[in-house]
């Protein structure tokens, strides 16, 4: 049973093309999202809408891990994701602003992103609810005998719900090709994690479905890459699945409508959590390897705002999506097979 | 015709189907080795294996999402509760997954998938084991909801739930399973949302679904000795539902009572009256009177249950009140 915390892999951060993806779809995901919160500001975007800054580093460290027939879940907190994934930033965007080029053409907003082609299976909004469609996935990939893997992201407080326990459970109990990943940002809106679980290293949770696991450093992406590859290579190999806490910490408030730091968290909490930031941390690395010079990250930051620019002003100008399609895909027409009334065997 | 069971009937729509699409698969508790709880699953493990007819922990909520999630990369699924009382523990899933996806995905994760069991009413086991659960879900945008009474229906209508490529409800009579009927040899698929028309009658229509047409057919048959000739037209599907057949019915018979297993407040039949009311106003010779269950959990008494619920004396008065008989 595998229990340990794993190390960061050296092999892995000295590589200099690597380091710059990485760091290319942290500060993309960083860039966008303050956007995001810029344009929610001038009520260009609307409804809940959950940032993910200061986590950029478990979205880019697990997903660039994947291959592209590999399977993503995830929660409402999911711009990151979908970008980390893939998603273009004019799809994301237009989907935050209820247009018809977003990713679900406008019905699904800043909780709802999927991407049938990359195999993002969404954004889900009621707690927990999501892991049972990850385990499901997982048994599908089973049922077919394929050797791909699912990837199933969720807050700290998901722990405390059925869905997770049942879920779990079975994915346990029959094995099956899942990458449970825990964002543990401590909170889940105003509640602690230590006011809301009776255990508090909460990967430990995996002994009760006899499940390897195993928790992490969620700011270091090197340290996000070890662990989740090592679940992987158990998902596809084995097809065991794991539990990984990943500690991390969100910089902004829960969503939107919540003040940065209040009621249930200090500013000087904030502000000693900020000392890691994921991407700064990554910068220094690369800065301390002569793997990325100020003129270079410069240059990187300057062309991802111009495609967030751009990303906007796409959005801005898609249309609103035609009103006949309030009607449309509440369900498909077409049946699979031809259905008529009496047939004959075929 | 051969004659045969509900529950064989029901069993042939999942072996045919499980034959002729490997992506088809069972899960549910006491599906496999116990063979079904209602034993309708009879054989499948057999012949099938433990991959495509699979034992559950209990735990509703989890192999419902875990339907969910199969059936979004490709599988089509099919979920058994035990009864559709204990499916009410995922309807998270059936509610805010399955029936959304696709909608919220911008067309993208159609879901293919057929949550089944008993429901309704059985014989005496109280407040928490008998209630009819099709308004609840046909309340959804999203869902199919399938109640079929007789064998035939139960064994054509399976078999298209799912062929079907969205989410339906399949609610099957926890009281029919032993009950017979004619059912042909040859494959057949009944499509989801027509009604059939289960007796023939000009002066007043029952409009009703599922296990209810039974007891209509029984009402239409007593009356008919009274040279009262009640057309009997069974829904089957709730949702979407066959409004053509109501108003062919009650346009021709310009009288309607509306049976249902459920409770009154906002059931199936408030939807089919208020259909009534706009489509057929001119048509109706009295206001339309509806038979359900009382508004009350299930009691256990013997005596109180048969007070509770539906039955052949409340609705031949129902009929006889719209008649002005
Ligand atoms: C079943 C359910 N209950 C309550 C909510 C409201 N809600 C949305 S997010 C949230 C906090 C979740 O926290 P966590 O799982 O830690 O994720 P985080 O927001 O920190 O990413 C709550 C209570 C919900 N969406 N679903
Ligand atoms: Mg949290």
């Amino acid at each position: 049973m595998a229990k340990k915390k794993p190390e960061s892999k050296n092999s892995d951060n000295s590589d200099a093309e690597l380091n710059r993806e990485l760091l290319h779809s942290m500060l993309l995901q960083r860039r966008f999202e303050e956007r995001t919160a810029e344009a929610y500001a001038l009520g260009k975007i609307g409804g809940f809408c959950h940032l993910y800054i200061g986590q950029e580093a478990v979205s880019t460290g697990s997903i660039s891990l994947l291959r592209p027939d590999d399977y993503i879940i995830t929660t409402y907190r999911d711009h990151g994701q979908a970008l980390a994934r893939g998603m273009t930033p004019r799809a994301v965007m237009s989907e935050l602003f209820g247009r018809v080029d977003g990713c679900a053409h406008g019905k699904g907003g800043s909780m709802h992103m999927f991407d049938k082609s990359l195999g993002f299976l969404g954004g889900h909004g009621i707690v927990g609810a999501h892991v049972p469609l990850g385990t499901g996935v997982g048994f599908a990939i089973k049922y077919r005998g394929g050797d791909q893997v699912c990837v199933c992201f969720m807050g700290e407080s998901v722990v405390n719900t059925g869905a997770f326990h049942e879920a779990l459970n079975m994915a346990g109990l029959w094995k099956l090709p899942v990458v449970y990943v825990i964002e543990n940002n401590r909170y889940g809106m105003g509640t602690s994690l230590e006011r809301a679980s009776a255990i508090h290293d909460i990967y430990e949770r995996g002994a009760a479905y006899n499940m390897p696991r195993a928790q992490c450093d969620g700011q270091d992406v090197f340290a996000v890459r070890a662990a989740v590859q090592e679940a992987i290579d158990r998902a596809r190999t084995e097809s065991t699945p794991t539990l990984l806490e990943v500690r991390t910490y969100r910089f902004m408030g829960h969503s939107m409508s919540d003040a940065v730091s209040g009621t249930y968290r200090s500013k000087a909490e904030l502000d000693e959590y900020m000392k890691r930031d994921p991407i700064a941390l990554l910068r220094m690395h690369m800065h301390e390897q002569n793997q990325l010079t100020d003129e270079d990250l410069q240059k990187m930051d300057e062309e991802i705002k111009a495609v967030c620019q751009d990303a906007w002003d796409f959005a801005d100008a898609s249309p609103e999506p035609p009103l006949e399609a309030l009607y449309e895909d509440v369900y498909v027409d077409t049946t699979s097979d031809a259905i008529t009334e009496p047939v004959a065997a075929n | 015709m051969p004659v045969i069971t509900y529950r064989d009937a029901l069993n042939r729509a999942l072996r045919e189907e499980m034959q002729r699409d490997d992506r088809v698969f069972l899960m549910g508790e006491e599906v496999a080795v116990y063979q079904g709880a209602y034993k309708v699953s009879k054989g499948l493990l057999q012949e099938f294996g433990e991959m495509r007819v699979v034992d559950t922990p209990i735990t509703e909520l989890g192999f419902a999402g875990v339907g969910v999630g199969a059936a979004m990369v490709g599988l089509r699924p099919i979920i058994e509760f035990m009864t559709w009382n204990f499916g009410v523990l995922a309807l998270d899933q059936v509610l805010n997954s399955a029936a959304k996806l696709l909608y919220m995905s911008g067309g993208q994760f159609n879901i293919p998938i057929v949550f089944r069991g008993p429901n309704g009413a059985a014989l005496q086991l109280s407040a928490q084991h008998s209630q009819a659960f099709e308004s609840w879900l046909a309340h959804i945008p999203g869902v199919k909801v399938v109640t079929p009474g007789t064998p035939y229906d139960a064994l054509g209508l399976l078999k298209a739930a799912i062929r079907d490529d969205n989410p339906v409800c399949f609610l099957e009579g926890e009281m029919l399973y032993n009950t017979k009927g004619e059912v042909p040899d040859e494959e057949y698929v009944i499509p989801l949302g027509k009604a059939d028309l289960k007796r023939e009658g000009s002066d007043c229509s029952i409009i009703t679904s599922g296990k209810m047409a039974l007891l209509a057919m029984t009402v239409a048959d007593q009356l008919a000795k009274e040279n009262i000739h009640i057309d009997v037209v069974d829904l089957r599907t709730v949702r979407p539902m066959d409004v053509e057949a109501i108003k062919t019915s009650v346009e021709k018979t310009n009288r309607a009572v509306v049976l249902e297993e459920g409770w009154e407040i906002c059931g199936i039949g408030t939807q089919v009256v208020d259909y009534i009311q706009r489509e057929c106003f001119d048509s109706l010779d009295a206001p339309v009177v509806r038979v359900h269950q009382a508004d009350v959990p299930m009691p256990y008494a013997k005596n109180l249950e048969r007070a509770a619920k539906p039955d052949a004396a409340k609705t031949i008065a129902a009929v006889k009140k719209v008649m002005y008989l």
